[in-house]
């Protein structure tokens, strides 16, 4: 996405100074994706590249209903489908729209190191603003959920926008929009969470008695949230993460190391330089050169010209 | 290169180059690797054409410096063998530190604060370069898991970090020590300077009837 600026920014990568926070009167929005009530009809993931101009190049046929098989630089959704036997031996076929979480402590943001690549807005979307993305991909690592792709071509990082350029016009994302059975819904995060509450309560009412949000608090939640009938194991919709935060190692990278490092570069300039003006230079006395000389001398080597001293004018 | 009378020969010309060739690399790392490891940092990718020339091409400078590095391990290992008189040496180190030389012990070409610096790189450079292809998107994005991608990471950039301090020590100590400068831009010492730092090998060149940097070795394997 550009850098149109039309909303406002809670976080800017790579800063180290209060992002603009002024304009703060602002609804945290949410994206529901009630996993209970898709047919996996793809509309969405049509609405998504038809909006954002995407077009992939055409894969292969692997013998599952994925299609493409995976996320792509130019594939910010698609719906990965899997075929679950339960404990009562029934086939339950899982269909889960796959893209960007926008959470709330958003790993790929942490972990960026060019300043603005990546922001989040007051609303909770997190973006990524091309013309500042360096395509090192330091992105892939921070985000708990495998969604972020580098371009091959351009060396951009690319991954679903939340529609945040239809969401500055109070238009709903194009997949919401395009959902015929109304499994994607649009709103504020609390709307959003109040409706998926009376979802779980009528799932729970017909035998799902597992069904619950999926809303991680590992990633103080997200602004992409499900509603799934198994929410005790998340894992069993291809992958979904049972408890995603952000890697501990990520943590240490962009935490502590930083000062540390920095602290420890100073302090090696600093020790350098106190040595200096304390035991200062260490030069060759005239008694060295007389010592050496006299060795070269009983030797029969040539020696140095006294009259000349070469020792004087080293740098 | 033509040296003046009475002096000694430190390094020789192919290992000047190969030592500059590995300092600019090095530099060039620093400043780059440093750019995208804090966000304070981040002006010095203007150096190199902004953040996305900084990300590309310094993987690049990473593998020049790894085989210029082995330039150096070639020609430099030899007298970088650990020897007992160093461990008498760094007992003294509270004297060698404040320039005193009486009763420090003599040495040969390099003392053990050159040994630490050259195996420390020798270990770091090449871990620097295997956690660099790692993280290298482009070509190898794809190739490892991204939990050994974040590993890597944090790896490669600790290890810079121990790789620069190691450097702040060499370059300080180069300047602490006037002359070494000079025999690694123009390859030789005066002979009092040899005498005073590094004894041990003066006397083997003389010996040896050697201009330097090393003994003569004959047939038989004498020094
Ligand atoms: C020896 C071969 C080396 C290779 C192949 C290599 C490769 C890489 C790569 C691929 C990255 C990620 C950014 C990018 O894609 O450009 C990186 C980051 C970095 N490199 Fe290297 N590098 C090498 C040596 C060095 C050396 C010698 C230093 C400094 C002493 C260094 C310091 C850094 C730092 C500080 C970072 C940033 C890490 C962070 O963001 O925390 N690298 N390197
Ligand atoms: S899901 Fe990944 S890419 Fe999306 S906001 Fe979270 S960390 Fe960033
Ligand atoms: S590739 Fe990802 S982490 Fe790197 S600059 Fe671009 S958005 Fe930031």
């Amino acid at each position: 996405m550009s850098n149109l600026q039309s909303q406002d920014y809670i976080r800017i990568s790579a800063t180290t100074v209060t992002p603009p926070a002024a304009r703060s009167w602002e609804d945290q929005v949410a994206k529901l994706i009630d996993v209970t009530r898709c047919i996996g009809c793809k509309a969405c993931q049509a609405a998504c590249m038809e909006w954002n101009n995407l077009r992939d190049e055409v894969g292969f046929f692997e013998g599952t209903y994925d299609n493409p098989l995976d996320l792509d630089p130019h594939t910010w959704t698609l719906m990965r489908f899997t075929e679950y036997e339960n404990p009562k031996g029934d086939l339950e076929w899982l269909i889960r729209k796959d893209g960007c979480m926008h959470c709330e402590d958003p790993g790929c943001l942490n972990a960026c190191p060019a300043p603005g690549a990546i922001v989040q807005y007051a609303n909770g979307i997190v973006d990524f603003i091309s013309e500042n993305c360096i395509g090192c991909g330091y992105c892939v690592k921070g985000c708990p959920f495998n969604i972020p792709r580098i371009s091959q071509a351009d060396h951009k990082s690319y991954k679903c926008t939340l529609c945040s350029d239809r969401v500055a016009a109070s238009l709903e994302p194009a997949c919401v929009k395009a959902c015929p059975t109304g499994a994607i819904m649009f709103g504020s995060k609390k709307d959003m969470t109040d409706w998926a509450g009376e979802r779980v309560i009528d799932l729970k009412s017909r035998g799902f008695e597992n069904a619950g949000l999926y809303d991680p608090p590992g990633v103080d939640g997200t602004h992409v949230m499900y509603v799934l009938h198994h929410a005790d194991k998340p894992s069993i919709y291809a992958g979904l993460p049972d408890q995603p935060k952000i890697s501990s190692t990520v943590e240490f990278w962009k935490g502590l190391l930083k000062p540390l490092a920095l602290g420890s570069i100073a302090f090696g300039v600093v020790a350098g330089f106190v040595h200096w003006i304390t035991a200062g230079p260490n030069e060759v006395q005239p008694e060295d050169e007389a010592e050496a000389n006299h060795l070269l001398a009983s030797k029969g080597r040539p020696t140095a010209d006294p009259s000349r001293s070469i020792a004087e004018e080293t740098p | 290169m033509s040296y003046p009378k009475g002096t000694i020969i430190r390094n020789s010309t192919p290992a000047r180059l190969n030592h500059w060739l590995t300092a600019a690399c090095f530099v060039l790392l620093t400043l780059s690797g440093l750019s995208m490891f804090h966000p304070l940092l981040f002006w010095l990718s203007s150096l190199f054409g902004g953040g996305q020339w900084t990300r590309a091409i310094h993987p690049w400078i990473g593998v020049v410096l790894f085989v210029s590095y082995c330039g150096l391990i070639v020609q430099y290992f030899r007298d970088n063998i650990w020897r007992r008189e160093d461990l008498e040496w760094l007992r003294a180190i509270n004297k060698v530190i404040v320039n005193k030389e009486e009763g420090v012990p003599e040495i040969g070409r390099l003392n053990a604060g050159q040994k630490f610096v050259f195996w420390s790189m020798a270990l770091l450079v090449p871990a620097l370069l295997l956690t660099g292809l790692v993280i290298w998107e482009y070509y190898f994005g794809r190739a490892t898991s991204i939990e050994t991608q974040r590993i890597a990471l944090l790896l490669h950039s600790m290890m810079a970090i121990a790789a620069i301090l190691v450097w702040i020590v060499h370059v300080y100590a180069a300047i602490w020590v006037r002359g070494s400068m000079r025999s690694m831009t123009q390859g030789y010492v005066t002979a009092g300077w040899a005498w005073r730092h590094h004894r041990k090998w003066f006397r083997d060149l003389v010996e040896t009837d050697s201009p330097g940097p090393r003994p003569i070795t004959n047939e038989r394997g004498r020094k």
